[in-house]
């Protein structure tokens, strides 16, 4: 990385062309003196982007050469050039598809209910509420709980001879349920954990939204008649638009990657995602190839993947916005 | 913006500085003529617990030892394998357990201190069982590491909870009832069948306690001699999957996941009768199951013969700056005296015959197992011991096998379960 340079003809390829030129002499002054002022902007953004490129962008390629290869852990010297073989390989990987299917239902599981919940949090905190102060604070607490925390104390709660969800189920006359054992059943209790972690601070970025709503808006619909619900779903819902949007594409960016809750989950540190790999998500096997297995490269292909399945989603989200920005005018 | 520019200057400079400072922590030796040394470890070594460190403390004045302990070793091996692949932030001695030694041997034989060089190389391999110098070894003769503890294993069972289920609980008669894994399956049964036996209990934790006991029983467990994973054809597998399918099927588990959450607190709650117990888990078992279950836990040995299970070696790496004073205390760690101690401070069975077979350990009896002879017990199973080769993925596959178990107690067929197991076993050693 390096600092902006004084050479003159840098500046003028980088500086907007000023309309109306000005006299040369004070051209250059002040070029000069822009300059001057930029470089000690360049210096303080630097440390970022150094931490930057060593710890993102040079990992980020380094995983895109180690993907082509096979390789394992403990004999990095001997990795072989495999091409796209890790890729192809990975498509025909039964292990790929469960847990692109796992992370696809975890997905849908966990942020369609946490939005949602959001949404009507936000909506009633927005409310006079007397102690709001109380609720905005106490509603991100589990946010600021650390997952392995959090994962752990529900990986207990939903124990299925000792925990405390089972026993409250016995005792108002269901059956225990295998919570850790069967797909759905380990897929709805890590959603639970999630959403628990992440509702509260959509909800708050949701109401900050609200609150930038003009009250005109409001008082017109009351006096157009409309009910506190019709309120909700003709003012507030169109003009959170864009916040919901956000809100969905950061969740969805969380969902692809979800890894530590499956990983806390089974409570024993495996790397599987249950016995039958029934809450294996594709971060967790990304893991599990990487730092279990020890299969470098076959790691490295899934976390490309990932990578390129996030883009795909984030373009479609944002084709859906334009389309349905431009079909508003 | 008033600051100008100058200490604008200074300012970022600072603070560039600091960030610098910060990412880069100083590696400091003590001036005073001391030498620390560092163990890096996992699980519980115990050599602390037992007083090991300050005795050889106090016998060399100019020794200080610190050591790191993780808790799983499975984390520990990825952290070592990282340090072993960069070369850098090893610590003097390293410990490496059987599940990964055979990795070590195979691609990182160069970092460690080949024993077999010593001067005394004789006096320090010649008190161990074969079994326990063999893979340390590699194809050329270096010897990377010198023995801790082994895991001859045998059968742990609930007194209590055979009682009330009308079994026997004589220890010499169940180990004829038992001696084949089909006489312990038909206990099982019996257990199963008994109308008084306590509401929720099963006759066995899970269907690993019978299937990682039973297949290293075989001519070969996982591998065949040259160290090649032969999961589907190896006998041992075959005949330890046909057991503890049946174990599984028929209900007779209690299908914890060994290590979970679930499976510590059912010791507490006497949820299951019996659960194979090397000798190092001895220690685990009364520390779940608390005070209160004193006397009621029984050792017998293990059905179908011998059995190992687990167990460590010490190794000192190549680089380390203190080369060798870690090899003096890595022998001295390792010598039969402090692998008795060992065995009567902590319960870790030793891999030194001589040590063994000293009557400190062979004549033990352990109160909390209602004064069984374990010593006995396990000096019996580690003497017949027929170590079978080890390989590379044994953990894994390992794992890939008990889960697979697991599924069948829940209802899958053993026909599909164990080709699951195959494919997952195939996601680790490359097909």
């Amino acid at each position: 990385m390096t600092i902006a340079s004084d050479d003159p003809r840098v500046a003028a390829a980088a500086a907007p062309p000023p309309s109306v030129p000005p006299a040369p002499a004070t051209a250059a002054r002040r070029r000069r003196s822009r300059l001057t002022r930029n470089r000690w902007g360049y210096a303080y953004v630097a440390p970022f982007f150094l931490l930057f490129a060593a710890f993102s962008l040079y990992p980020f390629l380094y995983t895109a050469y180690i993907s082509l290869h096979d390789v394992r852990l403990s004999d990095l010297d001997g990795a072989v050039f495999v091409g796209f073989g890790n890729y192809t390989e990975l498509l025909q990987d039964e292990f790929f598809w469960n847990a692109a299917r796992n992370t696809l239902t975890i997905g849908i599981l966990s942020t369609v209910p946490q939005l949602a919940i959001a949404l009507g949090l936000a909506h009633l905190l927005n409310y006079r509420l007397r102690g709001r102060t109380f609720f905005r604070v106490a509603m991100l607490m589990p946010y600021a709980t650390s997952i392995a925390a959090a994962t752990l104390v529900f990986a207990q709660l939903f124990g299925h001879d000792y925990g405390l969800i089972n026993t409250l189920l016995e005792a108002v006359g269901f059956d225990r349920i295998d919570w850790e054992s069967g797909s759905w059943t380990s897929q709805i209790a890590i959603s639970v954990i999630v959403t628990w972690r992440w509702t509260g601070y959509n909800a708050l970025i949701y109401l900050a939204a609200m609150q930038a709503i003009p009250n005109d808006l409001y008082e017109a619909a009351t006096l157009d008649g409309a009910s506190r619900w019709k309120q909700f779903v003709h003012v507030t819902i169109p003009a959170l638009r864009p916040t919901i949007l956000f809100t969905i594409v950061v969740s969805t960016i969380g969902a692809v990657q979800l890894f530590g809750e499956p990983l806390l989950f089974s409570g024993n540190g495996m790397t599987n995602g249950g016995v039958s790999n029934q809450y294996q998500t594709l971060g967790l096997l990304m893991y599990d190839q990487g730092w279990t297995n020890f299969r470098l490269g076959q790691a490295a292909a899934t976390a490309w993947t990932m990578f390129l399945i996030i883009l795909v989603v984030v373009g479609v989200y944002g084709l859906i916005a334009r389309r349905r920005a431009r079909a508003e005018r | 913006m008033t600051v100008p520019p100058r200490r604008r200057a200074a300012l970022g400079a600072a603070l560039v500085a600091s960030l610098l400072a910060a990412g880069c922590g100083g590696s400091s030796s003590a001036d005073d003529g001391t030498v620390t040394l560092d163990l890096g470890l996992f699980g519980t070594f115990g050599f602390e617990q037992a007083g090991l460190y300050d005795e050889y403390m106090r016998l060399n004045p100019d020794i200080r030892i610190e050591e790191t302990s993780v808790e799983r070793s499975a984390d520990y091996y990825r952290a070592l394998q990282t340090r072993l692949a960069a070369g850098s932030g090893l610590a003097d001695i390293q410990g490496i357990e059987i599940g990964f030694v055979a990795d070590v041997v195979e691609n990182h034989a160069d970092a460690f201190v080949d024993f077999a060089a010593e001067g005394n190389a004789d006096e320090l391999l010649g008190h161990y069982y074969d079994w326990k110098v063999e893979p340390a070894t590699t194809e050329d003769g270096r010897v990377i590491g010198l023995g801790t503890d082994a895991g001859p294993e045998a059968m742990c069972f609930r007194r209590d909870l055979f009682e009330q289920a009308g079994l026997p609980t004589d220890r010499t008669e169940l180990a004829s009832r038992w001696s084949t894994w089909e006489g312990y399956l038909e206990l099982g049964r019996e257990y199963d069948a008994s109308p008084t036996k306590p509401e929720g209990t099963s006759f066995v934790d899970s269907p690993a306690s019978v299937f990682s006991a039973a297949v290293y029983q075989g001519e070969t467990a996982y591998n065949d001699e040259s160290g090649n994973p032969i999961p589907e054809t190896s006998p041992g597998v075959t005949a330890a999957w046909e057991d503890a399918a049946v174990a599984a099927a028929e209900g007779m588990t209690a299908n914890l996941i060994q290590f979970g959450d679930e499976w510590n607190s059912a010791f507490a709650n006497g949820a299951f009768a019996t659960i194979s117990c090397p000798a190092w888990m001895l220690g685990y078992i009364s520390e779940q199951a608390g005070e209160e279950a004193s006397g009621a836990w029984d050792v017998a040995p293990l059905p179908g013969g011998a059995g190992n299970w687990g167990g460590s070696w010490l190794g000192v790496t190549e680089n380390s700056e203190h080369r060798e004073e870690a090899i003096a205390l890595v022998e001295w760690l390792t010598a039969p005296e402090q692998q008795i101690k060992m065995f009567t401070e902590e319960a870790h069975f030793p891999s030194s015959q001589e040590a063994a077979e000293d009557p400190q350990v062979s004549s033990a009896t352990n109160e909390y197992f209602s004064g069984a002879p374990v010593g006995q017990i396990f000096a019996d199973s580690a003497a017949a011991l027929q170590f079978t080769p080890i390989g590379p993925y044994d953990t894994q596959i390992q794992e890939a096998f008990t889960n697979a178990l697991s599924t069948v107690a829940d209802g899958t067929s053993p026909d599909d379960a164990f080709q699951a197991a195959l494919a997952e076993i195939e996601q680790v050693t490359g097909g």
